[in-house]
């Protein structure tokens, strides 16, 4: 019996192994090595000299650092709530669809989703472009004149989540439209023997019972939104970056264009700090909307 | 008599009046996602259709949906004038190796969580949990500076390293292998095969369509992946056509319409693979979303 139990863990030895070796290196490791950087003047390649916590005193009175909390924030409040009201209500309209009408609909708002950033990138770029744009034609009698909207800061912030909620709908759709399969149709054939209308049916079935999944599209979003990069930087190439500058690429921009390995790691501890904590207090709030 | 005749009349009216009046309000509904689904791809469409007209027509002040001349000179000349057929091999070899590896490595170590006992359980499993908390994007720094060290930097070990960790994998096997019920283990146990027979011959068959699901959103998670490749590559024969497509730019300043006909050759792969598996990539988003499908 012993020996079965330790055969049985010398298997599961070999079976996790490579997780393990893959998890602790790339992962554990580096999360560790994250924290060491953060308290030294190294380069990005190289070593440096121990600073203790100047890099984290530099970080609180950092005028570029707290932009990027604030248009990561502001990023996040413009993608996170806007694009689930819009997912749900694609996902509303699509569900009342069937056979080949709704497979193809659904295709239509779901294949940018599946798309590489930069694909959307040079699509978003082309319909946006200052002077052939189709998207000019649409802004010019609006605003008054053609506008470079990747130039222009006050534009920047809400294009970028425009064009990222059209990219990444198509996830928070999916989840919807199993949210809204899960809800059995007695109950409305019920309400609409009493009478009820579409919206009154909306209000008292559809939004009670389907809260449970907005809740977990909302949560999913905002941890997702807070790593913004990608679409961000590249649509800021060429540009004047500090103003319109997200938290993962200030640490891009620290450690791999200004060479400061030291500081970037700085902002990669605050950003991880950020993460964790939203993560928690959320993980927090849905328990206790669970156990309630 | 009457009276009876008159109200049945009287619901039949209103029961053809609400019918009608559904009608009316269900097909504008309908008019309207199906407008909405054209405008929501037509940025899709635009795209496309300007990779087949010359450079020439895509610059003109109106708007035309279709090609005055149709050609496919932008396609000719990105293929000869860039090194997207080496990236598009880069891209293969790295998406392929990724989700192999990332597949394998999730289904061993879930098997070894869900089957077996070990010192270290637990915590290995809290370890994988707790891990989904953790911004991939704060590591890059130190994922840079590992790479330097071993010497992998512009590399496609390098581009699939840090890409092999996928803790959601571990998790999503872990869950279908506990549901399996352990008479099967048993049986075959009693015919003495081992645990990695079990693995592979038992618990990995029964859970086909769940490693399918993995296996195609793990492909299109890496040939979409941006950041690292991006920062590893920095030179261009080394790079995935995903970061290749952007360097074009640079070279060729404005002309959409062969900058375009290189996204569209980047997206196709994927688009493909969605349009063949789409249940499959419904399926795996849900698994991932930790909606067990």
């Amino acid at each position: 019996m012993l020996k079965s139990r330790r055969s049985e863990a010398l298997v599961a030895l070999v079976l996790v192994a490579p997780f393990v070796i893959i998890y602790g290196w790339l992962f554990i490791y580096p999360t560790i090595q994250m924290v060491n950087l953060s308290f030294t003047n190294a380069p990005l390649i190289g070593t440096g000299e121990g600073v203790g916590f100047d890099n984290y005193e530099r970080l609180a009175s950092d005028r570029v650092f707290k932009t990027a909390v604030w248009n990561t924030g502001y990023f996040v409040l413009l993608t996170v709530i806007p694009g689930t009201i819009v997912a749900l209500a694609i996902a509303l309209m699509v569900s009342r669809l069937r056979g080949y009408l709704q497979s193809m609909i659904l295709a239509a708002f779901f294949l940018p989703f599946i798309l590489p950033v930069t694909v959307v990138f040079l699509i978003w770029q082309w319909m946006t472009d200052v002077n052939f744009g189709i998207l000019q034609y649409l802004l010019e009698p609006i605003v008054g004149e053609k506008v470079a909207v990747w130039r222009r800061a006050a534009w920047f912030l809400p294009m970028a989540a425009l064009v990222t909620v059209w990219w990444t709908n198509g996830f928070s759709i999916l989840l919807f439209l199993a949210g809204l399969r899960n809800i059995s149709s007695e109950i409305y054939e019920a309400a609409e023997l009493d009478g009820a209308g579409r919206w009154r049916q909306f209000v008292s079935i559809t939004w009670p019972l389907i809260w449970p999944v907005t809740a977990l599209c909302l949560t999913i979003q905002l941890i997702l939104q807070l790593r913004i990069f990608d679409q961000v930087y590249l649509f800021s190439l060429g540009g004047r970056t500090n103003q319109t500058m997200v938290l993962v690429q200030y640490i891009y921009e620290q450690a791999f264009v200004h060479n400061r390995g030291g500081f970037g790691a700085t902002v990669a501890v605050a950003l991880f700090l950020i993460v964790v904590i939203v993560s928690v207090l959320q993980y927090q709030a849905l328990r206790a909307r669970g156990e309630r | 008599m009457t009276v009876g005749a008159t109200h049945h009349d009287h619901v039949s009216a209103g029961q053809s009046r609400a019918i009608r009046y559904l009608d009316i309000g269900g097909l504008t509904l309908t008019l309207i996602t199906v407008v909405a689904a054209v405008i929501w791809a037509f940025p899709l469409y635009w795209a496309v259709v300007t990779t087949f007209k010359p450079e020439h027509e895509v610059i003109r002040p109106f708007i035309e949906l279709w090609p005055q001349t149709f050609t496919l000179e932008s396609y000719i000349h990105i293929i000869q004038n860039t090194r997207i057929v080496r990236w598009y091999v880069n891209s293969i070899i790295t998406s392929l190796s990724i989700t192999f590896l990332v597949v394998f490595i999730g289904a061993t170590c879930g098997y070894a969580i869900s089957q077996l006992r070990f010192p270290g359980r637990l915590l290995l499993w809290w370890m994988v949990l707790a891990s989904f908390m953790v911004p991939i994007q704060a590591l890059i720094i130190n994922h840079f500076v590992i790479m330097a060290n071993v010497r992998l930097v512009n590399t496609l070990i390098g581009i699939i390293l840090p890409q092999l960790i996928a803790p959601v994998v571990v998790i999503v096997y872990k869950q279908f292998f506990d549901s399996i019920p352990r008479d099967f283990r048993e049986a075959a146990m009693m015919d003495g095969a081992n645990e990695f027979q079990l693995l592979f011959r038992i618990y990995l068959p029964m859970n086909w369509g769940v490693t399918t699901a993995l296996a195609i959103i793990t492909f299109i998670g890496a040939w979409n992946a941006f950041l690292w490749p991006f920062l590893i590559t920095t030179t261009e024969p080394q790079m995935t056509v995903a970061v290749g497509i952007t360097t074009v730019q640079d070279a060729f300043g404005v002309y959409y319409a062969r900058l375009l006909a290189g996204a569209v050759m980047t997206g196709l792969p994927v688009a493909v693979v969605y349009l063949l598996f789409q249940r499959r990539v419904t399926q795996a988003i849900m698994l991932t979303a930790g909606v067990k499908g």
